[in-house]
C-alpha cells in the first residue's frame, strides 16, 4: 500500500508552533472537521491534529451525502451551522430527493460530490473560520492530571496542552485492513493506523470492542460501457442541502445502475471461503443490513441480481464507486466478478475493495455531551462510538466540538433531546443502549418522526444553536427574517372560516357548519394551497420552502398533536436527574439484569432510564425514591 | 395532561369489599359518570354505580371523594367502596376502564405519584422493594400463563404480523432507493394485510372472556333417569328450582340455576336422564341437549354408572344413599339429598375444583389489560388504512407499542431485526 505520512508535528503556518488550546481535535475526517469548526464557532481556540494535511475533509468511502434519515443529519447539523451540507452543494455533481412521493416527514435529500471539490470546500471553511490551527501530526497518548485530560503527547515527543479533547479518529483506532488472505494495519488504504492510542484507551479501563465495515473496489471510469447501461439523471429541482448555498454551481452528472446477475454470484459464491469475513478473520461484527456482496449473497441467496449504483468521483477524476458491491473478496475474484456485470465487460479495477475492522468505545461510556464519563475532558465522535456514516459522525462531531468547548471556557452543554432532533435520537440510542453493530440513522428510530422532518431542521435546531452561540452571522440574519415571516404567515393562518365560508372561496367541503382556523382547513383535501394563499397573501408571499413547511405542519396537525402529549410524558421524567455517584446497588430488588444495564448506561434521568430496554416501572418509581432521598 | 389511574387496592376477590382506588385529574370524572354525580369531599356516601355506555347497573357502592392535593397521592382521588366478589370489581373496572383518560395504573404507579406530590415519607414508600420482587414473581407467572394461553398464541401471532407489516412499511419508507424493496402496490398489499388483521383481532375481541367469573363455573348434574339429579340440584341451590317426582324422566329439558358457594359463583345444570332406550321426540332433544351441556360443563356430577362416566374428570356421586341398595364404594362421594350427608364434603369438592379453574387475580388482572390492549390495538390498525405510509407507520408503532405494554418487550430492534431479515438492504 502507499506511502506513510512523515509525522512531524508542525504548525500550518510555519513559524514556532503554538502548544496551547482550548480544544485539541484528533482526526480530520467528517467527525473532527465538524468539532473543530463547531468549538471554534463557539470561541474556543481549536487545534486539529490530523496525520496528514491533505487528507482533512476526505471522503474516505463513498461520494454520496444525504439520503434516508442521514439527510435529517444533515440538515440538522446545517442548521446549527455546520459545514457538511455547504461543502455538499459546493462539491455536488448529482441531486436527488428520496421518497419525493412521500411525506415531507421520510423524504430524504441526497447528493454525490466530487470529492476533490468537497474536500476543498472543507479546507475553505476551516481556514476561514478564525481559531483553527491544522497541525500534522500522531497522537500517541492523552494527558492525565488528577484523572482529567490535559493534552495530548505527539509521536514526534512534543506534546499539546487543553482541557479538553476530542477524538474523532474514525477506522484508525487499532484499524486493521482486509482483502483476502491479506491483512494490514491501517485506518484508510495507504494510510497508517493510530495504535498507540488505542492501548491507552483499553488501558485506562475505557471499554472497548471491535467492528467491520467495508468498502467496494473503485473503477476506472473510462473502461465502463455507459452506453449500455440505465442512466440515472440528476433531480432537476433547483433544492440544495443548504438553504444558504446559493443554487448549484456544478454541472450535473448522471450516475449509471447495473445489476449483478448468476454469473456474478457462482464467482463471488467460489471465492467465499477467500474471504475474511467467512474465514474467520475478522472478528468484529458487520451490521445486520448487508454492507458486503459476499453478505448479501450468502443472506438472500434467493435472489436473482442485486442493484449496482455507478457513482462518477468527481467531475475530473475517472473513478467510479460501484455502490452496492463493498466487498474484501481477493483482487482476482474481485476482478472477475465486476466484469460478468453490463457495462462493466472491461472495467479496470483501480483500487480493489477491503473490509477494515477496527476499535470502537462503548458509547454507554460516554454522557449525552458526548464526554467520556471516567475521563472529563475526553470527548468521542464519529466511528470511535460505533457509528456508520459521514452524516453520522459529522452530528455527533457537531455535539462533541460544542460540549468539549462549552467545557474549555465554563459554559452550559448543549443537550439535545430525542424528541426534537435526529442528533438527539442517535446520541440517545448510542448512550444508553450501545451498539451491537455499527449505527446508522434510520428514520424508523425516531419515535417523533412526524416532528422531525428535514424540512423544518432550521426552526427545531437554529434556535437552540444560537442559545448556545455557534451560529454565525449570515445565517443568524437570514433566520431572523424567517421567523418574521413566519409570524406573520401564521397570523394571517389563524384567522377562522366557517364551512359555508370555505364553500364561497371555491373549496367544496363538506358543510358542518364548523368554524376553523385557515390552519385547520388546510389539511382537509378540498382546500388547495392555490385556495390559502388567496385567503393568506402572506402565503403566496413567503418562500417556497417556508410555505412547505407551514403546509406540512397544517397536514399532520391532529397526529403531531398527539406526539405533543406523548413528549409532555417524557419530559417529565427527564426533568428528574440521576446524581453521576448514583448507586443503584442500594435499590432493593432490582434485577442483576437491570442493574448492569443501569450501570452500563449510567442513565443521567429518570427518563433516559426508563429508555433502557427491560427497565420496568417499579424499577423506576424505586429509583425515583432512592434519588429523592438522597437530595433529602 | 397525566393520565388518571385506577386499580383495585384492597385485597385479592372474593372478599367482603372491593376498594378501587382512582387518581388524577380524570378522577372526578369518572365519579360523575359511574355514580351520576361527585359527593361531597370527604364524606361517604351510598349510590348505585352504572356502567357509563350501557347504563346498566354495577354495584351499590360506597363512594369517598378526595379533591386533590389533601389526597393520599395529592391529585384528585376517588375511592369506590363495592362488593368484593371478582365479578363485581371486574365489571366495576371494565367501566372504568372504557372512560377516555383512564387507564389501570402500573405497578407502584399510586405510590409513584403520592411521592411525586410530597404525599408520601420516605419509610413508606419502602414497601417498593417487595413490590420488585412482587413483580418479578408475577412476571414470572404472567410468563408462564403467556406461554400456556389460547390468548398469548393469538398476541404472539399478531406481534409477528405486525413487526412483518412495520417491517414492510418502515422498507418502504427508510430504503425506497433499494431494488430488494417492492415499490409499486407495497401500499395496496399493506393496506390487505392491516385489514385482515384488523379482522382477526376483532373477532377475539368479539370473543366472550371471563365467562367463568361472570356466569359462574358450570356444573352439570348427569346421570340415568330418576337418578336423585334434580333432588341434588335443589339441595344445592337451597330451593325448588327442578320439579321432584319418583316418576323416572321428570326433567326434560335443562334447568339452570345460578348458585354461589363460599363466595364464588357456580350455574348449576340440571339434565334430562340419559338412557340407551327410544323416549319419545321430547325426550330425545332433552338428551341431545343434556349431552351438549356435558360438553361444555366446568364440572360435571354423575349420578350414573361409576364405571362408565362421561369423563375422566366427572366428580362421581353415589346419590340417594340413604336408599339401601344404593350404597357403593367405588365413588368419590355418597350423599343424600334428604338426609344432608356428605353434603358438606360436596361443597367443599366444588370449591376445590372451581379454584382450580378460575383464574388467579393476577391472571386475572393480566386478562383485564390485555382486553384493553386488544381493543387499543384494534383502534390502531382501524387508523393505519388509507395510502399516507407515514400515517400508518405512526399507527402501527403505537400497535406496537401496545403488544409491547401486553407483552413487556421493546420492538424497534425486533422490528429493525424483522427488516433486515426480510429485505437486503445496504450498499
Amino acid at each position: 500500500m502507499g506511502p506513510l505520512w512523515t509525522l512531524t508535528a508542525k504548525s500550518g503556518m510555519g513559524g514556532p508552533m503554538r502548544t496551547s488550546y482550548d480544544v485539541i481535535v484528533v482526526g480530520g475526517g467528517h467527525a473532527g472537521c465538524e468539532a473543530a469548526a463547531a468549538a471554534a464557532r463557539k470561541g474556543a481556540s481549536v487545534c486539529l491534529l490530523t496525520f496528514s494535511r491533505a487528507t482533512v475533509g476526505a471522503m474516505s468511502c463513498n461520494p454520496a451525502i444525504g439520503g434516508l434519515g442521514k439527510g435529517h443529519l444533515v440538515r440538522e447539523v446545517d442548521a446549527l451551522d455546520g459545514l457538511i451540507a455547504r461543502a455538499a452543494d459546493a462539491a455536488a455533481i448529482h441531486y436527488r430527493m428520496l421518497n419525493s412521493s412521500k411525506g415531507a416527514a421520510v423524504q430524504g435529500p441526497r447528493i454525490q460530490a466530487d470529492r476533490k471539490r468537497y474536500r476543498a470546500a472543507i479546507h475553505a471553511m476551516l481556514y476561514a473560520q478564525p481559531g483553527i490551527a491544522i497541525v500534522e501530526g500522531e497522537a500517541v497518548g492523552l494527558s492525565l492530571t488528577d484523572g482529567a485530560v490535559t493534552g495530548l503527547m505527539l509521536a514526534s515527543g512534543e506534546s499539546l496542552r487543553a482541557p479538553a479533547v476530542v477524538l474523532a479518529t474514525g477506522t484508525f483506532l487499532g484499524g486493521k485492513l482486509f482483502r483476502g488472505e491479506e491483512s494490514q494495519a491501517g485506518g484508510r488504504t495507504g494510510e497508517r493506523a493510530a495504535t498507540a492510542l488505542g492501548v491507552q484507551l483499553r488501558a485506562l479501563g475505557l471499554p472497548v470492542a471491535r467492528l467491520k465495515t467495508g468498502t467496494p473496489p473503485r473503477l476506472d471510469g473510462r473502461t465502463i460501457d455507459w452506453g449500455a447501461l440505465e442512466a440515472q439523471p440528476s433531480d432537476e429541482k433547483g433544492w440544495t442541502m443548504s438553504p444558504l448555498s446559493d443554487g448549484r454551481p456544478l454541472p450535473q452528472l448522471s450516475c449509471a445502475i447495473t445489476r449483478t446477475n448468476a454469473e456474478t454470484h457462482a464467482i463471488i459464491r467460489a471465492g467465499l471461503d477467500r474471504s475474511p469475513l467467512f474465514s474467520g478473520a475478522i472478528e468484529g461484527r458487520g451490521p445486520r443490513y448487508c454492507p458486503s456482496i459476499e453478505d448479501k449473497i450468502f443472506r438472500f441467496g434467493d435472489r436473482d441480481g442485486h442493484q449496482i449504483f455507478l457513482e462518477p468521483e468527481g467531475l475530473d477524476d475517472p473513478l467510479v464507486y460501484p455502490n452496492g458491491i463493498s466487498t474484501s473478496l481477493p483482487a482476482d475474484v474481485q476482478r472477475a466478478m465486476i466484469r460478468t456485470m453490463a457495462g462493466l465487460e472491461c472495467a479496470e479495477i483501480v483500487v480493489p475493495g477491503y473490509a477494515v475492522e477496527y476499535d470502537h468505545i462503548d458509547p454507554r461510556a460516554l454522557t449525552a455531551s458526548l464526554e467520556v464519563r471516567a475521563l472529563p475532558g475526553l470527548f468521542c465522535a464519529g466511528q470511535i462510538n460505533g457509528t456508520t456514516g459521514y452524516e453520522e459522525a459529522a452530528a455527533q462531531g457537531l455535539v462533541a466540538g460544542v460540549n468539549a468547548a462549552a467545557h474549555a471556557i465554563g459554559a452550559a452543554p448543549m443537550r439535545l433531546d430525542r424528541a426534537d432532533t435526529y442528533i438527539g435520537v442517535m446520541v440517545d440510542d448510542l448512550t444508553l443502549q450501545g451498539v451491537t453493530e455499527p449505527y446508522r440513522m434510520l428514520t424508523a428510530r425516531a419515535e417523533y418522526r412526524l416532528r422531525l422532518r428535514a424540512d423544518n431542521a432550521a426552526t427545531r435546531l437554529t434556535p437552540i444553536g444560537l442559545a448556545h452561540g455557534v451560529i454565525g452571522a449570515e445565517r443568524a440574519a437570514r433566520f431572523d427574517a424567517r421567523q418574521r415571516q413566519r409570524q406573520d404567515i401564521e397570523a394571517a393562518m389563524a384567522r377562522t372560516y366557517t364551512a359555508s365560508e370555505m364553500a364561497r372561496a371555491g373549496a367544496a367541503v363538506r358543510q358542518d357548519g364548523a368554524r376553523r382556523s385557515l390552519f385547520a382547513w388546510a389539511r382537509f383535501s378540498e382546500v388547495g394551497p392555490d385556495l390559502l394563499m388567496r385567503l393568506a397573501p402572506e402565503l403566496a408571499g413567503a418562500p417556497a420552502d417556508l410555505r412547505d413547511e407551514i403546509l406540512e405542519d397544517a397536514h399532520y396537525a391532529p397526529y403531531l398533536e398527539r406526539q405533543e402529549a406523548e413528549v409532555g410524558d417524557l419530559r417529565r421524567n427527564e426533568r428528574v436527574a440521576i446524581p453521576a455517584s448514583f448507586d443503584f446497588g442500594v435499590i432493593g430488588g432490582l434485577s442483576t439484569e437491570m442493574r448492569e444495564k443501569l450501570d452500563a448506561a449510567r442513565p443521567e434521568s429518570l427518563g433516559a432510564a426508563s429508555r433502557i430496554r427491560g427497565i420496568t416501572p417499579a424499577a423506576l418509581a424505586a429509583i425515583l425514591v432512592h434519588v429523592r432521598r438522597r437530595a433529602a | 395532561m397525566a393520565h388518571t389511574i385506577f386499580a383495585l387496592s384492597s385485597g385479592t376477590p372474593p372478599a367482603a369489599i372491593g376498594v378501587i382506588r382512582i387518581s388524577g385529574p380524570g378522577a372526578g370524572l369518572a365519579l360523575q359518570q359511574l355514580a351520576g354525580r361527585t359527593p361531597p369531599a370527604r364524606r361517604a356516601t351510598l349510590a348505585l354505580l352504572r356502567d357509563p355506555a350501557t347504563g346498566e347497573p354495577l354495584d351499590r357502592a360506597l363512594l369517598l371523594w378526595f379533591p386533590g392535593p389533601d389526597s393520599a397521592t395529592g391529585e384528585d382521588l376517588a375511592e369506590l367502596h363495592c362488593h368484593g366478589g371478582r365479578a363485581v370489581v371486574a365489571a366495576v373496572e371494565a367501566s372504568l376502564g372504557a372512560i377516555e383518560g383512564l387507564r389501570p395504573a402500573l405497578p407502584g404507579e399510586f405510590t409513584r405519584r403520592a411521592f411525586d406530590n410530597g404525599r408520601m415519607d420516605l419509610n413508606a414508600v419502602e414497601g417498593l422493594a417487595d413490590l420488585l420482587a412482587a413483580e418479578t414473581q408475577s412476571q414470572r407467572r404472567a410468563a408462564l400463563a403467556m406461554a400456556e394461553g389460547h390468548f398469548s398464541r393469538r398476541i404472539e401471532g399478531w406481534q409477528v404480523a405486525l413487526l412483518r407489516l412495520s417491517a414492510m412499511v418502515e422498507a418502504a419508507l427508510d430504503f425506497s432507493d433499494e431494488d430488494d424493496v417492492p415499490d409499486a402496490g407495497i401500499e395496496q398489499r399493506i393496506g390487505e394485510e392491516i385489514a385482515s388483521l384488523a379482522t382477526d383481532v376483532e373477532k377475539e375481541l368479539a370473543r366472550p372472556s371471563a365467562e367463568r367469573l361472570r356466569q359462574g363455573i358450570s356444573v352439570v348434574l348427569a346421570g340415568p333417569p330418576n337418578a336423585g339429579k334434580s333432588t341434588l340440584l335443589n339441595a344445592v341451590a337451597g330451593r325448588d328450582a327442578a320439579i321432584v317426582s319418583d316418576i323416572a324422566g321428570t326433567t326434560r329439558d335443562r334447568i339452570e340455576v345460578p348458585v354461589a358457594i363460599g363466595g364464588i359463583p357456580f350455574l348449576l345444570t340440571d339434565t334430562a336422564g340419559l338412557h340407551d332406550g327410544t323416549g319419545d321426540a321430547i325426550e330425545a332433544i332433552g338428551m341431545e341437549r343434556a349431552r351438549d351441556a356435558l360438553a361444555a360443563a366446568d364440572v360435571i356430577l354423575w349420578l350414573g354408572d361409576p364405571a362408565a362416566p362421561p369423563r375422566d374428570d366427572a366428580i362421581l356421586i353415589a346419590a340417594q344413599c340413604d336408599r339401601p341398595s344404593h350404597h357403593s364404594s367405588s365413588v368419590a362421594l355418597d350423599l343424600s339429598a334428604v338426609s344432608g350427608e356428605g353434603m358438606v364434603a360436596l361443597n367443599a369438592i366444588l370449591l376445590d375444583r372451581a379454584r382450580a379453574l378460575l383464574p388467579g387475580e393476577g391472571d386475572y388482572a393480566l386478562e383485564a389489560r390485555q382486553r384493553g390492549g386488544v381493543a387499543l390495538l384494534l383502534s390502531h390498525l382501524h387508523a393505519a388504512s388509507g395510502d399516507d405510509l407515514l400515517i400508518v407507520a405512526e399507527e402501527l408503532r403505537g400497535a406496537r407499542r401496545t403488544i409491547d405494554q401486553l407483552t413487556g418487550r421493546a420492538s424497534t430492534e425486533d422490528m429493525l431485526d424483522a427488516l433486515f431479515g426480510g429485505f437486503c438492504i445496504g450498499k
